[in-house]
């Protein structure tokens, strides 16, 4: 396992992750619709091998402002998980879960915790999915949130993907209530997990 | 006013003035500015990691603090810039989130900081200005005519080091 090729891991695990976004962003619509209490619809997940430079443009330039949460991943495999939106996507759902009207871009430290537990809900989730396919333990850290530049937030993923190589892996998700919101998942298991994960799904030995 | 030169993550470009240079969102990454008063040849490297030593896939050598730097002085000599003459402002090294992974990731804009000083240091370029640190993003735009380094952040009014 350790001799294994990084590129193999890497080709067989996007074909991995391409069906676990499929399923894992399901799970999340689900849970989004329960915490909103109404229907939501989801497009099917487009995954994504990204230069580093592609990302920002990816998600409408490096200085779109977006929220993104960031969790911690330990258990069976240990690594971490981001969720990134809009900044007026994470506005429109807070303000639906609060049932308040606020316009613009600030938030109060109420929003922010109701922010960091809709992240907590959709990366949970996710991981959820991850772990019933895999039958492996997963434990998510308690959820951290920054609102900046996209750039700025994706350069801990990125760095991270830079370890190993010069891409960034992105699922793109599209969920629909009566707005159309852009969310982005990015998970990042730490180089043995990849083996872990892919044993566990019986793509290799 | 001359063009503007953009530069992407793990990238480095260099240009004359009176073009300017510019990285966008900056985060836990550090941005490079080298200038040599005479020719007014300036150079802007968007580097993500400390040290390329310690990687095993190092084939991008734009994306480390050592090989970024010796990068960005070569192609600046082969354009006419004088080693001797560089200065070197630099903007970044965030940590965007409280807690980022435990591994040997921990800290890693403040490490990036710190690698980007001391190979400064090492190749005797003197350092005239920072702002780095603390958990925000940052745009920085770089003029090789003047030397100033400007400093855009969310929710901030820009700043010129």
């Amino acid at each position: 396992m350790d001799e294994m090729n990084l590129e193999q891991v890497t080709e067989s695990y996007f074909d991995v992750l391409k069906e676990l976004g499929n399923i894992g962003a399901g799970n999340a619509t689900t849970a989004l619709a329960q915490l909103l209490n109404c229907k939501v619809d989801m497009k099917v997940p487009q995954v994504k091998l990204l230069n580093f430079n592609e990302v920002g443009a990816a998600m409408g330039g490096e200085e779109q402002i977006m929220a993104g949460i960031y969790l911690l991943v330990e258990g069976d495999i240990t690594g971490s998980i981001m969720f990134l939106l809009e900044v007026k996507s994470a506005r429109h759902l807070v303000s639906k879960l609060m049932g308040t009207e606020i316009e613009g871009e600030d938030f109060t430290d109420m929003e922010i915790s109701a922010l960091k537990e809709i992240g907590n809900i959709i990366t949970g989730s996710y991981l959820n999915s991850l772990s019933t396919l895999t039958n492996l333990t997963i434990y998510p850290s308690v959820p951290d949130l920054s609102i900046d530049m996209a750039g700025a937030i994706l350069s801990v993923p990125a760095i991270e993907f830079g370890t190993l190589g010069d891409q960034i892996l992105l699922i793109q998700t599209q969920f629909t209530d009566d707005y159309d919101l852009d969310g982005y998942f990015i998970l990042l298991p730490d180089l043995e997990s990849y083996g872990k994960i892919l044993k566990a799904l019986g793509l290799i030995s | 006013m001359g063009e503007v030169i953009k530069v992407g993550m793990a990238d480095l470009k260099i240009c004359i003035s009176p073009d300017s240079i510019t990285t966008l969102g900056l985060g836990s990454c550090v941005g490079i500015a080298l200038r040599d008063p005479i020719t007014k040849i300036g150079g802007l490297a968007h580097i993500m990691l400390p040290d390329s030593t310690a990687i095993r896939n190092q084939t991008n050598i734009y994306k480390f603090a050592d090989t970024g730097i010796d990068e960005l002085v070569r192609l600046m000599v082969e354009k006419g810039a004088s080693k001797q003459r560089m200065v070197a402002k630099i903007a970044g090294g965030a940590q965007m989130f409280a807690f980022q992974n435990k591994s040997d990731l921990v800290r890693v804009g403040e490490r990036n900081v710190e690698a980007t000083k001391s190979k400064l240091k090492e190749m005797g370029i003197k350092i005239l200005a920072e702002d780095t640190g603390n958990s925000y993003g940052r745009t920085v735009i770089f003029y090789p005519e003047t030397g100033d380094y400007y400093i855009r952040a969310v929710g901030k009014s820009e700043t010129v080091i």
